[in-house]
């Protein structure tokens, strides 16, 4: 049993995750010697490796190469996402970085976890075997639990922590028993490996392989948050400190669902028509619950959060529509790319509601809003129009795609179900621009930092601007699509 | 057939020791018997020839885990009445979920049809102990083949590591520190006070501050 050695020029294609990783010892380094100090050059340390890594990856070649003897695979789809991870997480640490002190978050070791996590998640979304999957979703959800509890004084922040910590060991637990039996029925734990049995006529699609895939989608869809595996979600995003919620809510997200659509799409496609019901059913779940739940809520955080569950529900209703891979597959990228900048800019909003150095997150706290701060308020209306899916947003285009791919195949129940569920959420989205409007208005907030104007402004302008230029970021997204196929 | 009556001894074991876990009303008691479940297992294992697996599974769970686990459990006053207040509560609806994911284990395996290319196409058979030790085997694999799975497992761990002394390190002005440039840069002059104590008073902290001030 020759063992093939690794060679030399594997370690080019994981050269943007060893960036961060090699970054982020350095920063424990500098932590070491200058302690809280630091935080603010660390932060713009870990931006700057960032946006080092993306560019290492927009330079690195397109087509399919499977590197450290397959374990590991790099195409134009990982690329895509990994870049799209990466703007995320770099524009929330600029966003967050300067309220990192305010919230007791001003440690250095915050930005190395950030940054660790996020080398999870670029492996999570290059794996190409279970045990690159499960160690990618280890490094980044061990670095989120510790995240969330980062704030050891706040009761609420340690709660939500350990909250976040069980209950992912426990999904973590059903991921790992649905992978051993994946790898008993399959005989192996490599995508490529799984793919050749499965498609194999005499080849089982046994009952083994079925139950393994069910216990493994349990397990990924607590990482996406999608019902029924939400219930952490709204408690998490709540009690952890705003500017690592704003975390929670971007990049990992785009991170879970793209490994979702990898494994689905390449190992288990031969599959799909067993795997199809459970994505139906829970995207349906999904769309309802959080157009129903978010009614409820009066923290904006909280709303957030369901609405990012609802969101992810929208999402799979692409992917369940399996006979049009590449169709399927590009708009669920799109759909992931528009949610990701809109949630961007309510961040950017959410984090700007201070008054003089406090922090606010009701939703009764943005009242009058308008007179005071008319842009931002034009923003946040903006951004919960596009949530809503209102023409000519981005959010419609974003819904339209998944939508339109799924009655392509045939799935009616679930798109009526789907834009039924959009109607009841547009209440909550839309109450917010009531608020805004149409209430008697608070004090001033104070004014956002340069780096907050930022990303609201760019993440304005793209939901307005997007519908008209569609065509080049759908021409990425069906790039990256087409290398799944 | 030796082989197989010490199979049928290890597992019936296994199987009471892991009832007597979730059962034994002391949880000293139930923490020995999972140490005695780990024992039942690792005999399993040297049945199968995985003798370094075997090793392990004494070593890290038996040696390190299970000690860790006697102290908190031996260390912590656990109100086990307390504990099994909701346990009637919600028995009934446990043990239904437990018999359906039972009945689907069932379907599962009386439905396994054992495709016999399976041994040969494994990603990692087992190989032939006469042929290559067991530890070496996996040597050649984790450290060969697998070295991207160290090398990342180690970074998780680092994250482990750097999550548990930032959740709990507390820095306190309290710590009685030693810094030894301070220590070696004392003289005379600053390490010993002299003090005249005026006869029949006491003698306060008070003085020495004064003298100090005077000289």
């Amino acid at each position: 049993m020759p063992s093939e050695m690794v060679s030399q020029s594997d370690f080019l294609y994981i050269l943007p995750e060893l960036t961060l990783i090699v970054g982020g010892l350095i920063t424990l380094l500098i932590a070491g010697f200058k302690g809280k100090k630091s935080v603010a050059m660390v932060a713009n340390f870990a931006i700057a490796l960032m946006t080092i890594a993306a560019i290492i990856l927009f330079f690195l070649p397109q087509d399919v190469m499977r590197v450290f003897n397959g374990l590991v695979i790099n195409d134009s789809y990982s690329i895509y996402m990994k870049i799209l991870t990466l703007f995320g997480a770099a524009a929330t640490l600029l966003m967050i970085k300067n309220f990192l002190e305010s919230r007791k978050l001003d440690q250095p070791e915050f930005i190395v976890l950030v940054m660790f996590a996020v080398a999870g998640m670029m492996f999570m979304i290059s794996a190409n075997n279970l045990l690159t999957l499960y160690l990618g979703i280890e490094m980044q959800s061990l670095s989120l639990y510790i995240l969330a509890a980062f704030n050891r004084s706040s009761t609420k922040a340690t709660e939500s922590g350990l909250k976040y910590f069980i209950l992912g060991a426990l999904s973590s637990g059903l991921l790992l028993y649905g992978m051993s039996f994946i790898y008993g029925f399959t005989g192996s734990a490599s995508y490529d490996l799984i793919a050749e049995h499965l498609g194999n006529p005499d080849g089982s699609s046994s009952m083994g392989v079925i139950f393994g895939i069910t216990l493994m989608s349990a397990g990924l869809m607590f990482k996406i948050s999608a019902v029924p595996f939400h219930m952490w979600t709204p408690d998490v995003y709540e009690g952890a400190p705003t500017p690592v919620t704003a975390f929670f809510a971007t990049a990992p997200k785009i991170a879970a669902m793209a490994m979702l659509v990898r494994i689905l799409y390449s190992p288990f496609i031969d599959i799909a028509k067993d795997w199809q019901q459970i994505v139906v059913f829970v995207a349906i779940a999904s769309m309802v619950l959080g157009g129903f739940a978010g009614i409820a809520q009066r923290n904006l955080k909280r709303l957030m959060a369901y609405s990012s569950i609802a969101h992810m529900g929208y999402a799979l209703v692409g992917l369940s529509a399996i006979s049009n891979v590449g169709g399927s597959i590009q708009s669920v990228i799109l759909y992931m790319s528009i949610y990701l900048i809109t949630t961007l800019g309510v961040f950017a909003c959410i984090l700007g509601m201070k008054r003089s150095g406090d922090s606010f997150e009701k939703i009764s706290d943005l009242a009058g809003m308008w007179r005071n701060h008319p842009v931002i308020a034009v923003s946040l209306t903006i951004f919960m129009f596009s949530l809503t899916g209102m023409p000519p947003l981005a959010g419609f285009l974003a819904k339209w795609e998944v939508f339109s791919v799924a009655v392509n195949e045939g799935l009616w129940v679930m798109v009526v179900v789907g834009v039924l569920a959009s109607v009841v959420s547009a209440y909550y989205y839309l109450r917010i621009v009531k608020v805004i409007y149409f209430d008697e208005s608070k004090e001033k907030f104070d004014p956002m930092s340069i780096e907050l104007k930022l990303v609201l402004g760019f993440a304005t302008l793209f939901t307005i601007i997007f519908t008209i230029f569609p065509s080049s970021l759908r021409e990425l997204a069906q790039h990256a699509a087409q290398s799944l196929n | 057939m030796v082989a197989v009556v010490f199979f049928y001894i290890f597992a019936i074991f296994l199987v009471i020791s892991a009832v007597m876990v979730i059962s034994a009303r002391n949880p000293v008691y139930a923490v020995f018997f999972l140490i005695l479940a780990f024992f039942n297992a690792t005999g399993l294992f040297i049945l199968l020839g995985a003798e370094f697996l075997a090793m392990l599974l004494l070593m890290v769970y038996v040696g390190a885990v299970m000690v860790l686990f006697l102290f908190v459990v031996m260390m912590i006053d656990i109100d086990l009445k307390e504990m099994s207040r909701g346990f009637l509560q919600y028995a009934p609806i446990g043990s239904l979920v437990g018999i359906i994911i039972l009945a689907e284990i069932i379907m599962v395996v009386g439905g396994f049809t054992y495709d016999a290319s399976l041994i040969t196409t494994t990603a990692v058979p087992i190989p032939d102990v006469a042929e290559i030790s067991n530890l070496e085997a996996f040597g050649l694999l984790l450290y060969g083949e697998y070295v991207f799975f160290i090398e990342l497992a180690g970074i998780i761990l680092l994250v482990a590591l750097i999550g548990a002394i930032i959740l709990t390190l507390k820095t306190t002005n309290k710590a009685h520190r030693q810094d030894i440039s301070v220590q070696v840069a004392r003289n005379t002059e600053t390490a010993i006070e002299m003090v005249s104590v005026k006869s029949g008073q006491a003698f306060s902290k008070n003085d020495t501050i004064k003298m100090n001030k005077k000289g």
